[in-house]
């Protein structure tokens, strides 16, 4: 512990927790990483008709169990986003990036994920994107390393 | 329904706190408890809510019980929720008619972690928590698509941060108050766009403590107790783009059904922690325009995790129990983007 | 057969997260004690038991401990176990004995080592002592408490030490 307290008179020292989980996918959630890995996005079409991006095993309305995969993507259009001027360690990119909610092309419902579009100027609800992926997929949502905005014109 | 009553309350200052949470905690309970008139062990529930990722430590809220005394051993629980919903076990808990009192306690210490980054672990675990989103940024998307719907701009969020903080100058427990101009506030950068700082909750290390108990007792016990005339509440799906987030229905649900149109409201406390979150929760609860909303300054100028929404109704009950208005609604929320809500009706004597 | 990869079963999701843990005042006090061979507790008032490590509160009174009160290095056994299962977080080699000991002057027991202490003559009842680290290696932290060492004294009969078992 340290005694290096500028605002009280008790110790303090680094603490860290770590989970390495290691999370099994079920057959939905598997089938989209599969996908995202070898390059492809896939949605699942809910009760109603929508397709929702990201799959989900269950529709979130009815809780029936969703099972029609439907391939969506590989563009899409951002729906909202937040310009990140001092991106935090562990975010995507050391440099300015955006968030944003982005509905893929076929899809019903946004999915999260980061848009590396160099200067906000760049990024408008609206904008084409498209996806930018690993260069070595590692199983995961990174294997979609993030999108990056379409040219116009 | 058996008649409950708010009888005492009690709130720590929410500054950045060096004590462990025992010590937080424990003046606390001590004051609710002295206040309500009731020895400890007369109370016949104890209930909590917390959160252990907070401080980084599994099963802190059972360390917890060392600040309000578990021997001989008491009836109690616990939520990993706000204390508002501890309240809502402990009013529930009453309407059985198993216990006819409760302590409700809460207690929220950020300061010893990244927030940030304990909140992205709410999210969805597959799919979104491993691009590490911060709370600013994902309730920055939920502002974005608000304003362009309701057709706002920067400066009407930047007003509901100039009222609080004007609201927030009587309270002794408020972390950021005073007055402040909206060109002074927009003149600052964004710290995730559209969201700048004034937008965004001050945080805090904290407790909350409030004791109830059941018509005859409470008014044996106090001169005004303030009674719970509904409650309820509400969840949404948890996945950002499966919902319109620009909308609560949680909230417009929850206070359906605790009754929040049956009569005049004299004023709301809702735990709005983002500024257009706020303006959501009026448009989704209903909320007559010319209602006053968060006389104590909310939890956009003091937010202790976990214990604000205790804190809400609390703030309204004390409130009502000075006679500054007969009936009030509370409010409080969990998840990101209002996601989960919940909605308590008091009414003084 | 296709040499198709294998479809993605699962993923890991790894969450690491770092907190400026705070002690608070009685942990403080306590870990300070340590780092000069004293082990410090704190009680409620003269008469109530002896906190050891103090929290800040007696849990059963719910009432602050402010009186720090020094309690004796030595003890006695009042809980035992036998670790054979490894950990990166342990430094002793397995199997090894860890001890809830009741130091003399505490009211509560005190988890750690038990080490110098063939396996099959741990018992309840027998008498322990601290082994302090080396001067330099004295820090605000449990770990200045190496481990428990047996103490050439008679065991203390199971009566006296009933209630703590």
């Amino acid at each position: 512990m340290n005694e290096n307290s500028a605002t009280g008179d008790s110790l303090s020292g680094l603490h860290v927790l770590e989970y390495p989980y290691r999370r099994s996918l079920g057959p939905v959630l598997s089938r989209f990483f599969t996908d995202l890995r070898d390059r492809k996005l896939t949605g699942i079409r809910d009760a109603s008709g929508r397709v929702l991006v990201p799959p989900q095993e269950y529709d979130p309305e009815t809780a029936e169990t969703l099972h029609e995969f439907v391939s969506v993507g590989p563009g899409g259009e951002v729906v909202s986003y937040s310009w990140v001027a001092e991106p935090r360690s562990k975010q995507p990119f050391d440099h300015p990036f955006a968030y944003a909610l982005i509905r893929l092309d076929g899809a019903d419902t946004a999915m999260l994920h980061a848009v590396d579009a160099g200067e906000e100027s760049r990024i408008s609800v609206g904008s084409r994107v498209r996806p930018r992926w690993a260069a070595e997929p590692g199983g995961s949502i990174l294997d979609l390393a993030c999108f990056e905005v379409e040219e116009e014109g | 329904m058996r008649e409950v009553g708010i009888v005492s309350f009690a709130q720590s200052s929410a500054l950045r706190e060096r004590r462990n949470e025992v010590e937080i905690l424990l003046p606390v309970a001590k004051e609710a408890v002295e206040a309500s008139g009731m020895k400890r062990q007369e109370i016949g529930f104890t209930c909590s809510g917390s959160s252990d990722f907070l401080q980084g430590q599994a099963f802190a809220f059972v360390m917890g019980l060392d600040a309000v005394g578990a021997w001989p051993p008491v009836v109690e629980s616990h939520v990993e929720m706000d204390g508002a919903f501890a309240l809502y076990e402990a009013w529930v808990k009453i309407q059985t008619g198993e216990v006819d009192s409760a302590l409700v306690y809460s207690f929220g210490k950020t300061s010893p972690g990244d927030l940030a980054e304990v909140l992205a672990l709410q999210l969805d675990p597959y799919c979104v928590t491993q691009l590490w989103p911060d709370a600013d940024s994902v309730a920055a998307l939920q502002a974005r698509l608000f304003m362009a719907r309701a057709g706002l701009e920067e400066r009407d969020l930047a007003e509901v941060a100039v009222r609080s903080r004007r609201a927030a100058s009587d309270n002794s427990h408020a972390i950021v108050k005073g007055e402040s101009d909206v060109e002074t506030l927009l003149a600052e950068p964004c710290r995730s766009s559209p969201l700048r700082a004034h937008d965004c909750p001050a945080n805090g290390d904290g407790a909350t403590a409030m004791v109830i108990a059941t018509g005859d007792r409470a008014r044996a016990l106090c001169d005004r107790p303030v009674w719970i005339r509904g409650f309820e509440h509400r969840i949404d799906a948890p996945a950002l783009g499966v919902r319109d987030l620009t909308r609560a229905p949680s909230a417009q649900a929850a206070a359906r059904a605790a009754g929040v149109h049956d009569d005049k409201l004299d004023f709301a406390e809702l735990d709005a922690p983002y500024t257009h979150q706020e303006l959501i929760l009026r448009e989704s609860m209903e909320l007559p325009e010319d209602l006053e909303v968060n006389p104590s300054g909310g939890s956009l100028c003091t937010r202790v995790l976990f214990s604000c929404g205790l804190t809400r109704v609390g703030e309204a009950a004390s409130r009502i129990a000075s006679g500054a208005g007969d009936r009030a609604l509370a409010h409080t929320t969990q998840g990101h983007c209002l996601q989960q809500n919940l909605a308590v009706v008091l009414e003084g004597e | 057969m296709s040499d198709a990869p294998e479809p993605i079963t699962s993923i890991i999701t790894p969450v690491r997260l770092e907190y400026d843990f705070t002690a608070g005042a009685a942990a403080t006090m306590f870990l300070r004690g340590l780092a000069q061979r004293k082990i410090i507790g704190a009680r409620s008032r003269p008469g109530e038991p002896v906190m050891v490590p103090p929290r800040g509160a007696d849990p059963r009174t719910a009432e602050l401990t402010l009186e720090a009160v020094e309690v004796s290095d030595q003890g006695t056994v009042v809980s035992y176990s036998i670790v054979r299962v490894p950990s990166d977080n342990i430094p002793f080699e397995l199997p090894y004995v860890c001890i809830n000991v009741l130091l003399d002057g505490a009211g509560l027991a005190f988890f750690h080592v038990l080490q110098e202490c063939p396996l099959d003559e741990v018992r309840l009842g027998m008498r322990v002592k601290a082994h302090w680290a080396p001067d330099d290696q004295l820090d605000t932290s449990v770990t200045s408490i190496e481990y428990f060492e047996p103490l050439d004294e008679p065991d203390v009969p199971f009566e006296e030490i009933r209630e703590h078992t």
